[in-house]
């Protein structure tokens, strides 16, 4: 297996062929056994490749496996390759395996829709380019699975492409994720400029050898952040991944929580030799990263849509990884992501159960009481959100701890390393609260809907709540692989991820966190955790909606802002959107009419020439034969 | 008799037996055909049978197979030679002769599928055309393989004396008759001056072997006679591959002749004729690069400029491909300015790939061929990707490749082109070249705004499965070699190496 990887990113590849090609007559049955089938060879083949990658390399060398060369010129060139490292090696299992699960979940919850082999096509295609993303052995490799991940995202975004909001959602990621993708470009120009050529272990070799500028390390590291802002929906192009909503649920459970909007934390982990030379990026990261968790969190606290409410979350979510990777905790950036896949998984595809049940209802206001009737979902997405919250032994509470101890204990810049984490805490205290929000409006209380939809409620197919446990026990005890130190107990993740993260010169390595310290971060997580808990459930449990009406009555101008997401999006229409109308408007009606003067002047004086040359085609052969000679003649003259 | 000379051109006796029978396989059948089969050019009357005879086009695919079998074969038994020449240095099989070799027996193979319709609708014998088409093709693999001036020219006026005749293969088209005879007239024209250009280099060397040339030019100072002998060969061979200003035949030509051979002249008797200049520049007139490099760069600008410029104006597609070709023409004559290892590269490969993709282009064109002339405008292309999706991408494909957009294999053959020129010293004209595919870019698009954003008339089209068969060998081509080019730049690498360590011989003599 280790010498053909390709074979884990072509696998549903294939599938997404067979189906794109043939899926339109097919049967439903048969769709779905081949796009499970390629996301099902693609797990297997991932695993194998990394246990006999586990075997040869026990300690976590880099594994480069050549497919071709695809260019080379002079001391220029790219590879096509990919790579097993202990990086690629996390990302791949989650991929491939939360992948797969989801794909099984999609059968039942796409059963009825009309776009089925459209569906199972492109979700196929999404794995395969995630896979190229994640295993990709250079920038190069990875911005190729980076764009297709983008345009993916955008068809499936668009997926019920009939509707007004989906299409304009798709195209409103397309074009911010368009913005990131510049900075992603420019840093790979000036990869090639300078370090010629853009190969992971080629850059980082030289990067570390020293004599490389400050400022082009810097410029490369906030570039390639400006990529992932875009990617991973962190401030200012967040605002592509709440609208993204608009796609179907477990879209939004695969891609927009847990595998391709990680992909700039993977990014970032993947780039940390750069970013450990260029501290000054890195705190830019931390800040960015514990702002966007705090501001997204914020935003999250009064939804009403139940996937806006996830998708802001995911948002504060990614911030955390960011501010673990920012604040040089790579392994628990990436531990975070691992666990984050788990439970916001799980609470996505929970929240699809619910909508299923609810016959396609969003609105939480219509909803409630919903523990009796769909227990399964009830249960599940009770545990994930008890993981979410940091609640204490759950994953959620080992990965957001030793993110938030690490950016308290934090070397390269302890002020804002204390700033970053008030940020971190304040926003784990607003998740913990929306969360339970959740909860309780969903599924505690009466029922608010109408009746139709009471008597329609019903529990999900197997094919459904079987994923959805599955996540549900790997939210719980997926903690369990990244215990802190001061447990004493083995942390596998942290061990494993330090092979990724290679001692260089002039920068620091891991972070070591004191005892003391760590334990003062946990105890206040938890109980800044458990105060989440306990003020949304006394004010959510009993009284429901009363509560969000009586905070409209007391504070209507805040309640307002909050619920129109702090008006964001009209802030970006009135500075950036209108004003770029009017600026196309302008090139359009001004300047295009120059232009297209311009070129009109140059197409006359073409055609002038064009006529002039078709002077001499008269089509004579005696003048034929007359201009071959002046010519030999007129060389002759000047040339010797 | 050298038994092993003989061995070393099986392939080319191959090819002269084979065509030969072609010509005579209507009397070899034992199906009784009618009189009027005779060649004829001048006789008027129409032949009363429909000659487009099936079994021809196998016959002649059969031989290709064969020849290229035998090529591959003997190419083999001399692997290890750098340059294993004979019958006295004037024949050599060497990588170089090889890579052009094939290449011309895959082209000539594709003429003759694009041709397969054509005999079949017109009434001229399928066997005669097959067999010219075999006596060019021994032709140019003469002068691939040619060491000397005269094996050079021999070949050249075969490849050439048959083309003529096809051109004006339509010999009741007043159109078709007109392009064969200016071309059969500025042809000898050209070719006086070659041989004219080749006397003078033998009056000052003293030997027609490409290797004693550069021996005695190692040794020579400037010397006016050998100058003008030069600059009438390189004349000679500009008007073989159609640069300006010796470019004025092309247009009536290419819009005259029918259509397959206006294909086979845009692509095997360009690339034939780029074999030799790049092979008698290179490792003959190597030591005079610094008096040639400028002539020619005057030429290749004005190629560039006067080809792009003239087809932005056109209507008619093959008057627009024959402008194209002109400015294809200008950039490949980079590759023989640059004279070095990337220049000789860049040859091969841009060769290879703007030959498949124009024999897509021509493909498709043949597919819209209703009746004897049209699909040809512009217009007719209207609405195409409604009517044929399929080959509407593929014709985009094959445009940019012409253009040199990736991830197409034509941006790989710009790519190594330019950036010789560049290193060359020519950034000049590397600029002109830049600036000249931006404006081909321009017309090219015209087609493409014409098949996807025009409203197509109703015409039908004729998809045969000859045309589709190299409608698809040259789509995949352009597309696996822009994606994946290692395999053919491997390929040239090798092929071009003996010529590139000529180019990299010092110029004692300067």
């Amino acid at each position: 297996m280790l010498n053909a990887l390709w074979l884990i990113p072509a696998a549903p590849f294939a599938g997404f062929v067979v189906n794109g090609l043939f899926g339109k007559r097919a049967g439903k049955s048969f769709v779905s056994a081949v796009a499970i089938l390629g996301s099902l060879l693609a797990a297997i083949f991932g695993t194998v490749a990394v246990f006999q990658y586990h075997a040869l390399y026990p300690h976590g060398e880099r594994y480069v496996d050549l497919v071709y060369n695809w260019f080379s010129s002079g001391n220029v060139g790219a590879d096509v390759a990919f790579q097993l490292d202990p990086l690629s090696v996390v990302m791949l299992l989650v991929v491939t395996w939360v992948g797969f699960l989801i794909h099984v979940y999609s059968v039942g919850y796409m059963h009825d829709d009309t776009g089925y082999f459209r569906y199972f096509a492109y979700l196929n295609l999404f794995l395969s380019e995630m896979l190229i993303l994640v295993l990709g052995s250079s920038y190069l490799v990875m911005f190729v699975g980076w764009e297709g991940v983008g345009l993916c995202s955008y068809l499936l975004i668009g997926f019920y492409y009939k509707t007004d909001y989906a299409p304009a959602a798709g195209t409103k990621a397309f074009v911010l994720n368009r913005i990131g993708d510049f900075g992603f470009l420019i840093a790979m120009f000036l990869m090639f400029a300078y370090f010629g050529s853009v190969d992971f272990a080629r850059v980082s070799q030289l990067a570390a050898g020293g004599g490389v500028e400050p400022w082009l390390l810097t410029a490369i590291c906030l570039l390639l952040f400006l990529g992932a802002t875009g990617k991973s929906a962190q401030i200012p192009l967040y605002v592509w991944l709440p609208d993204a909503m608009a796609g179907p649920t477990p879209v939004s459970a695969l891609i927009h929580a847990a595998t391709m909007v990680t992909a700039g934390v993977y990014m970032v982990a993947r780039s940390n030799v750069l970013y450990r030379l260029a501290p000054d990026a890195m705190m830019v990261v931390a800040v960015i990263g514990g702002a966007t968790a705090l501001f997204a969190a914020t935003i999250a606290l009064r939804q009403w849509d139940i996937k806006k409410v996830l998708a802001y979350s995911t948002i504060s979510q990614l911030g955390f990884m960011f501010i673990g990777v920012g604040v040089g905790a790579f392994s628990a950036g990436v531990f975070h992501l691992v666990t984050h896949a788990f439970f916001k998984a799980c609470l996505f595809l929970g929240s699809g159960s619910v909508i299923h049940a609810m016959s396609g209802e969003q609105d939480m206001r219509s909803m409630g009481g919903l523990k009796t009737k769909i227990p399964h979902t009830y249960r599940t997405f009770a545990i994930a959100t008890y993981a979410i919250a940091g609640l204490p032994l759950a994953s959620g509470f080992f990965s957001k701890d030793e993110i938030l101890a690490s950016a308290w204990a934090t070397p390269y810049f302890p002020t804002v390393g204390k700033i970053v984490w008030a940020l971190g805490t304040i926003a784990a205290f607003c998740t913990a609260f929306y969360m339970y929000r959740l909860l309780y409006l969903t599924f505690d209380g009466k029922f608010r809907g109408t009746h139709e939809q009471e008597h329609h409620l019903h529990e999900s197919p197997s094919s459904m709540v079987v994923p959805l446990w599955i996540l549900a026990i790997l939210a719980i005890f997926g903690g369990l692989l990244g215990l802190p130190e001061i447990f004493h107990a083995p942390n596998f993740i942290g061990s494993w991820l330090a092979g990724a993260v290679p001692e260089i010169p002039g920068a620091h390595h891991l972070i070591e966190i004191p005892a003391g310290s760590e334990w003062t971060v946990m105890i206040v997580s938890t109980l800044i955790a458990l105060a989440g808990w306990w003020v949304a459930r006394s004010m959510y449990k009993d009284k429901q909606l009363d509560t969000d009406r009586a905070i409209e009555q007391r504070v209507p101008g805040l309640a307002r802002a909050v619920e129109n997401k702090w008006y964001v999006d009209e802030f970006y229409g009135a500075t950036v959107v209108g004003p770029l109308k009017q600026l196309s408007i302008f090139f359009w009606r001004i300047v295009d009419g120059i232009i297209d003067g311009i070129a009109a002047m140059l197409g006359y004086i073409v055609a002038g020439i064009g006529d002039l040359l078709r002077f001499f085609q008269t089509g004579n052969v005696r003048n034929y034969a007359l201009m071959l000679f002046a010519g030999v003649v007129v060389f002759i003259w000047i040339f010797t | 008799m050298n038994w092993n000379d003989v061995a070393v051109l099986l392939p080319e006796i191959i090819v002269t037996i084979g065509a030969s029978l072609l010509l005579l396989g209507p009397f070899l059948r034992r199906k009784p055909r009618p009189a009027g089969m005779s060649l004829g050019l001048g006789a008027g009357q129409p032949a009363e049978v429909s000659t487009g005879d099936e079994s021809a086009k196998w016959w002649m695919l059969a031989l290709l197979v064969i020849t290229a079998i035998s090529l591959i074969g003997v190419s083999w038994a001399a692997e290890g030679l750098a340059l294993s020449a004979g019958f006295s240095q004037m024949f050599a099989l060497d990588a170089f002769s090889i890579f052009f070799k094939l290449l011309f027996i895959v082209v000539i193979a594709m003429v003759a599928l694009l041709s397969d319709d054509f005999l079949r609708e017109s009434r001229y014998s399928a066997w005669e055309y097959y067999s010219l088409l075999g006596f060019a093709l021994c032709g140019m693999m003469f002068m691939a393989s040619g060491v000397n001036l005269i094996t050079i020219w021999v070949g050249l006026e075969l490849m050439s004396l048959s083309s003529y005749i096809l051109a004006g293969y339509y010999k009741n088209e007043e159109k078709s008759t007109e392009a064969a005879m200016k071309y059969f007239i500025l042809g000898a024209v050209s070719s006086a001056i070659l041989l004219y250009g080749i006397s003078l280099i033998y009056g000052v060397c003293g030997s027609l072997n490409l290797m004693d040339i550069e021996k005695s030019l190692s040794t020579l100072i400037s010397n006016d006679a050998l100058m003008f002998g030069i600059m009438l060969l390189a004349a000679g061979l500009c008007f073989k591959v159609a640069a300006a200003p010796f470019h004025v035949w092309t247009p009536d030509v290419y819009v005259g002749a029918p259509t397959p051979i206006t294909a086979f002249l845009s692509t095997a008797s360009k690339a034939a004729a780029f074999a030799i200049f790049a092979r008698i520049f290179y490792s003959a007139l190597h030591d005079f690069h610094l008096d040639w490099s400028n002539v020619l760069a005057t030429v290749s600008a004005l190629s560039m400029i006067v080809g792009n410029l003239a087809a932005i104006t056109q209507t008619n597609i093959k008057r627009l491909l024959a402008y194209s070709s002109i400015g294809h023409a200008g950039y490949v004559l980079l590759g023989i300015i640059s004279l070095s290892d990337w220049g000789i590269r860049g040859i091969l490969i841009y060769t290879t790939v703007y030959v498949f993709a124009t024999l897509g282009i021509w493909a498709t064109i043949l597919m819209m061929r209703r009746h004897e002339y049209a699909g040809e405008e512009i217009d007719d292309f209207e609405g195409l990707s409604k009517r044929a999706p399929f080959w509407a991408f593929a014709m985009v494909i094959f445009l940019l490749s012409l253009g040199g957009i990736p991830p197409t294999a034509g941006f790989i053959g710009k790519y190594y082109l330019f950036s010789a020129a560049i290193e060359a010293g020519y950034g000049w004209l590397a600029i002109i070249a830049v600036v000249m595919s931006a404006v081909s870019i321009f017309y090219y698009f015209k087609i493409v705004v014409a098949m996807y954003l025009r409203e197509g008339k109703e015409a039908d089209m004729v998809i045969t499965r000859p045309l589709q068969v190299v409608g698809a060998v040259a789509l995949a081509v352009t597309l696996i070699f822009g994606v994946l080019p290692a395999p053919l730049i491997t390929q040239v690498e090798q092929s071009s190496h003996w010529m590139a360590t000529r180019a990299a011989v010092p110029h004692v003599g300067r």
